[in-house]
């Protein structure tokens, strides 16, 4: 873990509120920064994780948009390259299909397609994750698409610590990056230290150490991967748990180190498994660790199903601890 | 449309001159590449923006250096009008490293921060967030810059370009949307694309509009002039139509364009409604300048461009090794 060891205790915030300090203190910090996106001011966000910000830093810099995904993440393009740190809301994942274009082919291409001339820096907050009773078309963790898109970074905290920490790099890199909260954690709590940290895209964090076994896990997979562990603990089978943190820039080396340790990988990530983050680290794994394994490399995610909205329904589409228990005890059987 | 000669001043005849010589330099530029490709010098797509030079000059010529500007995938006209080079211009189209972006982006992405162009832009209408953003950052950093937007007709099919407009005006942000009606979105006719008058959407945003003859360079700055000292006054966005004509196809390679436009109708325009025949003409009749001075100017820029040209045909393409370079800043 790389959450400092102090004598004193460490606060507890939630994820929500870790993000919100990050964003404050970016804001007190430099004044370009600012954030654009739909009921962010006086609401906060639907989830209220923005809650204050507008009281303090006022309606030029925390604006609440029309329902414009496209047009207000274009407008963030523009203004990034033309002297504003934006921060981008965009209150469902499921909603970033909206924005596609100018992800796609404007942020992410400006840089290259101009020889390196105009640069956007941005951050495009949004959210992932079911078991919200949302349904099919605000529950999706849909992260994997801007994986695939050279040009943007793509960031997915699973503690306080780290989304504070992760936050921070993503407002101060001078790329666009995308960087997703599972809104079902937003009330989950966790150390986060009072001193002034930043966490680098581009490194994991081995969240528990083992040596039988290794788990990949992103956001909200971190938690029901440390569950398991626990669980698999018990049955003598030692889970080693890496979070990347970061899906691009990935931090290769600390997944195949642990890898290669372990001689076992199972991938978690709470969006689709084809095509997927999942399918992208284990060719990571089996491109390069192949031989130091013992057992194919197992991904876990998501069904392959529109969410639904039935609960009961709902929940069989999401992996749980004993999904993963069960596939760990087969791999180390 | 004949319009009352413009009051005339030394300011405003160094200006008309200034005007010619760009739009011919665009002209000639424009011949020039049309000539590469069809030689298959020139890899890729060209889009000419002969026959629309008008709107681009004069609207340029209403914008200080570092206003902002973005473009099109028929870009090259805008470019230049910011005062972008012509070696440097001819380097990108050839995808030379010497090129605005280091033959990275080519014909359809030429960016140039040093004349404030964001740059072109091959989605139709996706620069519109950009040209709206650059603004916001005018107006937030309080720096006095404007923003012009250009964009075809065709980009009046795309939402995007309705959004941002919303926003502008709910924010007064100092942008000047200049649409350049040339009639076609690519292969079809615009009167089988656009429902209503496209004079009603700027003012269904509380955004002014004026439409103007897009072939009369000095009318179209004599709008545009107005639109940006708007903009530049903290009055917000304004919407400029400009009604042009793309004398040649789509894209070089669109010769057969029968099927979508009569051999006529290119012959009227091309015959009574050149931009740069239009102006140099009224500039004799006003005695505003002569013709062996006009022709004087074409020798000019025509052995500026045989240079340029030559320069580009020279320089050397990148090293294969930057291909990996600048995707992350």
């Amino acid at each position: 873990m790389s959450m400092p060891e102090t004598e004193t205790v460490v606060r507890q915030l939630t994820l929500g509120d870790a993000i919100r300090e990050a964003l404050a203190e970016e804001m007190r910090r430099d004044s370009r920064v600012l954030i654009l996106g739909e009921d962010i001011a006086e609401a906060g966000t639907v989830f209220k994780v923005l809650t204050g910000l507008v009281e303090e830093f006022g309606p030029d810099r925390v604006l609440d948009t029309p329902i414009s995904e496209p047009g207000f993440t274009g407008i963030a393009v523009g203004a990034a390259m033309t002297g504003l740190r934006p921060v981008v809301d965009i209150m469902f994942g499921d909603f970033i299909g909206l924005t596609m274009d100018q992800m796609v082919n404007q942020a992410a291409k400006i840089h290259y397609m101009s020889g390196g001339k105009w640069k956007v820096p941005m951050v495009m907050r949004t959210t992932m994750g079911a078991t919200r009773r949302s349904a099919a078309q605000h529950s999706q963790s849909l992260h994997a698409w801007f994986c695939h898109v050279p040009g943007l970074k793509v960031v997915l905290p699973s503690t306080p610590y780290d989304a504070k920490g992760l936050m921070k790099s993503a407002i101060r890199d001078e790329n666009p990056v995308a960087f997703f909260e599972d809104k079902m954690m937003y009330k989950l709590k966790g150390p986060v230290p009072e001193e002034d940290y930043t966490i680098p895209l581009g490194a994991a964090d081995v969240k528990r150490e083992g040596d039988d076994i290794t788990i990949v896990a992103t956001s909200s997979m971190v938690q029901v991967a440390l569950g398991a562990a626990g669980r698999l603990a018990e049955r003598g089978i030692g889970a080693e748990v890496v979070d990347p943190r970061t899906l691009w820039p990935l931090d290769e080396t600390t997944i195949l180190e642990s890898v290669r340790k372990t001689s076992r990988a199972i991938v978690m990530d709470e969006g689709y498994g084809r095509y997927g983050v999942m399918a992208e680290i284990a060719s990571v794994i089996a491109e390069q660790a192949f031989f130091d394994l013992e057992a194919p490399v197992k991904r876990i995610g998501a069904m392959h199903v529109p969410i639904p909205f039935s609960p009961p329904l709902e929940d069989a589409t999401v992996p749980t601890e004993e999904t993963v228990c069960e596939a760990a005890e087969a791999m180390c059987g | 449309m004949t319009q009352a000669a413009p009051t005339r001043t030394d300011a405003a005849l160094d200006r008309w001159l200034r005007m010619y010589r760009r739009m011919l330099m665009i002209r000639r530029f424009e011949e020039e590449a049309n000539d590469l490709y069809t030689r298959a010098l020139m890899p890729g797509l060209a889009h000419l923006y002969i026959g629309e030079e008008a709107v681009a000059v004069g609207v340029c010529e209403a914008l200080a250096p570092d206003d902002y500007i973005t473009s099109t995938h028929r870009g090259h006209g805008h470019c230049l009008a910011k005062g972008a080079e012509l070696d440097r211009m001819f380097a990108e189209l050839l995808g030379k490293r010497a090129g605005y972006c280091k033959g990275k982006g080519g014909s359809m992405h030429i960016a140039d921060p040093d004349t404030g162009n964001l740059g072109a832009n091959a989605i139709v209408g996706g620069s519109a967030g950009i040209a709206t953003g650059a603004a916001f950052s005018a107006l937030r950093l309080g720096t006095g810059q404007v923003a012009v937007c250009f964009f075809g007709d065709g980009a009046l099919g795309q939402g995007l370009v309705y959004e941002v407009m919303n926003m502008a005006a709910l924010w007064k942000l100092p942008v000047v949307y200049v649409c350049e009606n040339n009639l076609y979105n690519e292969y079809t006719h615009n009167s089988e694309t656009l429902a209503g008058d496209i004079m009603t959407r700027g003012p269904a945003f509380g955004v002014p509009g004026e439409r103007v003859d897009g072939q009369d360079a000095r009318a179209v700055h004599s709008a545009a002039r107005g639109q940006v000292a708007r903009a530049r006054a903290g009055e917000g966005p304004s919407f400029l139509l400009c009604d042009t004509y793309r004398f040649m196809g789509h894209h070089v390679g669109d010769v057969s364009r029968e099927y979508y436009r009569s051999k006529d109708e290119e012959s009227e325009w091309k015959t009574h409604r050149d931009p740069i025949r239009l102006l140099g003409e009224a500039l004799i009749a006003e005695q505003a300048a002569d013709p062996a001075g006009l022709d004087a100017i074409d020798a000019e820029v025509s052995a500026d461009v045989a240079r340029a040209v030559e320069f580009a045909k020279n320089a050397p393409y990148p090293s294969v090794d930057e291909v990996d370079d600048d995707v992350y800043a």
